[in-house]
């Protein structure tokens, strides 16, 4: 227990901190460009035109099925060497994740338009709302409820995902966990186990309060 | 593209690709029997057993399995506790996998209306023989896809297991990267190798999904 | 003098503090058709299905065929009372014949071929003989309807409770349904019925009870009860069933 020490010793908490910040800060652009990038790609997924449906579903499928790490090292290693761009790690994950969250964000953005129930459009319409007044009124105040939750709950994802950038040479909370560790391995023998944990826990006090307001949002309008 | 070096390192791809999915498959049936018991003692109410499965589901599903790795592999050692790296990946993954089964099942135990449970029951069916007869093959039909999912969702997650020493497709292409400097040729096969692992499964869910839709029960999740 | 099937002391149940059944006793002779009406929310359905335990009575007792019901093995009880709900209830994951033999094949242990054979006769017999193989969702609400009657009756209980199994049903599929519970009733099945079909009840029952605020406000025969009510309360009930002193002015 005594080892845990090493973790306040010298700077080493703000580093740690720091490393955290490193983590929320790509989780927090990447989430901020798929939900900009998704909202749009979800209205193209809802379009009938088959090309665009055919590269959609391409897309999508793609990165439901390569995992984000493959991804990762497609962009960083891969982008390098065939067009000789020495992307930094740190963009390479944002590319990544936003490539990933844009077409995760679009699919839910797609499902959120087309869950709505035909017969509220003709309602609408039925009332004499003109296609701008329901779509502000009756259409997306519906679509947004569905979508709200299921966006927050692809955003605590991102971050999980996020720690997957330590292997791709970004310093972030995990790894500067590790440096302490491998720093105090004479003087703090067992400080690995509980700097692992406080990982483990500095990840889940980040994520938990998302995924429980976005439990609390779906329960809410469902 | 060297495609003589692609030939000469095809094999280490394929046995790399044989332990994810051995590695993968360990975990995923693990993950549905912890789920199964999560969800049974949240359904029946277990004191105090349920509030612990309800944490360990938020723990799990809150933090990521690179992290649980480096607890288990590199953190628990040092308080005397050795796991091979082949033990502590699959006993990430099913820590991981367990939590998102047993949201899985559940969403799927809600979706049988209640009336199908009374129903049985009048039926004088044992309440053993409700869950067999009734309620289970219901609700399955209705966590297929959310099972499906995850099935998916955890074999790609195994792709941090070469973070603990283990020799799968990221190994491999990492090692062949910086060995050689294949780096097209390796990623290559990287890719293929999980399209390889995932795309079938992935597709044999759809399908399964399908053809549950087509059944007609069970609401779309 | 028949015997009498069910008996029912004091029931007494509540939701939240509420009372929803106050302080109900009456029983039910062998081949007795029960009629039991009243508005919505005044504890029918909560009547009904506290009698096999689908809800927990707060006070009072029951009793079937003279022995106390609760407490112990409530299995070997609703094996001995079918029941039907208003909301289709078949199970949709089994063909008809599946929904049939469950309960008999199951809970009663009884030979499956001596069991699908009985089923195809009692199917056939309210007119769904080819519907053997088809599944819940291949058939209308009235045919579902049907098959979850022959469903009870194939555990050939002691008696049936049907709660508002047309409620759910369009108008034309009302019909067929309840002349397969005027068949039962003919044959002498003991049943209580929860229906808002009043001119059904006035047909099928044997005696009626009113219920209005958790309590048995009238009870009588059917003549009795739809013609010359002796309370206000049921009066007024059977008033909202009357459109004929209504006029557009």
């Amino acid at each position: 227990m005594q080892d845990l020490a090493v973790l306040f010793k010298g700077n080493n908490f703000q580093r740690l901190m720091g490393g955290l910040g490193v983590t929320l800060e790509l989780s927090l652009i990447s989430v901020a460009l798929s939900v900009v990038l998704g909202l749009a790609v979800g209205v193209l997924m809802t379009l009938k035109n088959p090309v665009i449906h055919a590269l959609m579903r391409l897309w999508l499928e793609t990165v439901r099925i390569v995992p984000q790490l493959v991804l990762l090292f497609l962009v960083y290693f891969g982008l390098a060497k065939t067009f000789n761009l020495q992307l930094s790690g740190e963009a390479a994950a944002v590319i990544v994740f936003t490539f990933w969250g844009a077409g995760e964000m679009g699919d839910l953005v797609r499902g959120a338009i087309t869950s709505i129930p035909a017969h509220q459009r003709e309602s609408a319409a039925a009332l004499g709302l003109t296609k701008a007044q329901s779509w502000r009124y009756v259409l997306l105040p519906q679509a947004a409820r569905r979508l709200i939750p299921q966006a927050i709950n692809l955003a605590t994802r991102m971050i999980k995902t996020t720690s997957l950038v330590m292997l791709i040479g970004v310093v972030e909370v995990l790894k500067v966990g590790s440096q302490i560790i491998d720093a105090a391995r004479y003087d703090a023998p067992q400080a690995a186990v509980w700097i692992y944990a406080v990982v483990f826990f500095l990840y889940f006090f980040a994520c938990w309060p998302i995924s429980l307001a976005a439990g609390w949002l779906e329960k809410k309008w469902s | 593209m060297d495609t003589e070096f692609m030939r000469k390192f095809l094999p280490m791809y394929v046995k790399a690709a044989g332990l994810t999915l051995r590695l993968g498959a360990a975990g995923i049936l693990l993950s549905l029997v912890v789920g199964a018991v999560c969800c049974w003692v949240r359904f029946a109410k277990v004191p105090v057993v349920r509030r612990v499965a309800g944490a360990y589901i938020e723990l799990a599903r809150n933090t990521p399995l690179l992290v649980q790795l480096f607890f288990l592999y590199f953190g628990l050692p040092k308080v005397g506790i050795k796991l091979s790296a082949e033990t502590c990946a699959v006993t990430g993954l099913t820590f991981l996998g367990g939590a998102y089964m047993a949201e899985a099942l559940r969403s799927g135990m809600e979706a049988v209306d209640p009336v199908q449970n009374e129903a049985g029951l009048c039926l004088g069916l044992t309440p053993a023989q409700n869950l067999r007869f009734v309620i289970l093959p219901q609700a399955l039909a209705t966590a297929i896809p959310a099972i499906g999912a995850n099935a998916v969702f955890l074999i790609k997650e195994t792709s941090v297991f070469s973070a603990v020493a283990l020799v799968d497709l990221m190994y491999v292409a990492k090692d062949l990267i910086g060995m050689y400097y294949k780096t097209d040729e390796a990623l290559l096969m990287l890719t293929v190798a999980y399209l390889a692992l995932l795309l079938p499964l992935s597709i044999a869910f759809s399908l399964l999904e399908r053809r549950l839709r087509h059944a007609g029960f069970g609401r779309a999740v | 003098m028949e015997k009498t099937v069910l008996e029912i002391r004091n029931l007494t149940k509540r939701f939240d503090g509420a009372g929803v059944l106050n302080d109900i006793s009456f029983s039910v002779r062998e081949g007795e058709v029960i009629v039991i009406v009243g508005a919505s929310g005044c504890g029918k359905s909560t009547l009904l299905r506290c009698i096999n335990r689908l809800e927990q009575p707060d006070g009072g007792e029951i009793l079937l065929d003279g022995k106390p019901v609760g407490g112990g093995d409530m299995v070997a009880v609703r094996r001995q009372i079918g029941m039907v709900f208003q909301s289709y209830d078949l199970f949709p994951h089994m063909d008809v014949l599946g929904n049939l033999s469950l309960g008999p094949v199951q809970a009663l242990k009884r030979p499956k071929a001596e069991v699908e054979a009985e089923a195809k006769a009692a199917l056939a017999r309210v007119g769904l003989a080819d519907k053997l193989h088809a599944l819940p969702r291949q058939l209308s609400g009235g045919q579902k309807q049907r098959v979850a009657l022959v469903r009870a009756l194939l555990m050939h209980p002691r008696m049936l409770l049907l709660d508002e199994i047309t409620a759910a049903l369009d108008p034309e599929m009302v019909r067929e349904v309840l002349n397969v519970v005027l068949d039962l009733a003919r044959d002498g099945m003991t049943m209580l019925i929860v229906t808002h079909e009043m001119r059904f009840a006035e047909a099928v029952a044997d005696r009626v009870i009113f219920l209005d605020g958790g309590h048995i406000a009238e009870e009588g025969a059917p003549d009795q009860f739809f013609h010359h009510p002796q309370t206000e309360r049921a009066r007024q009930f059977l008033n909202t069933f009357e459109f004929d002193s209504i006029k557009k002015s």
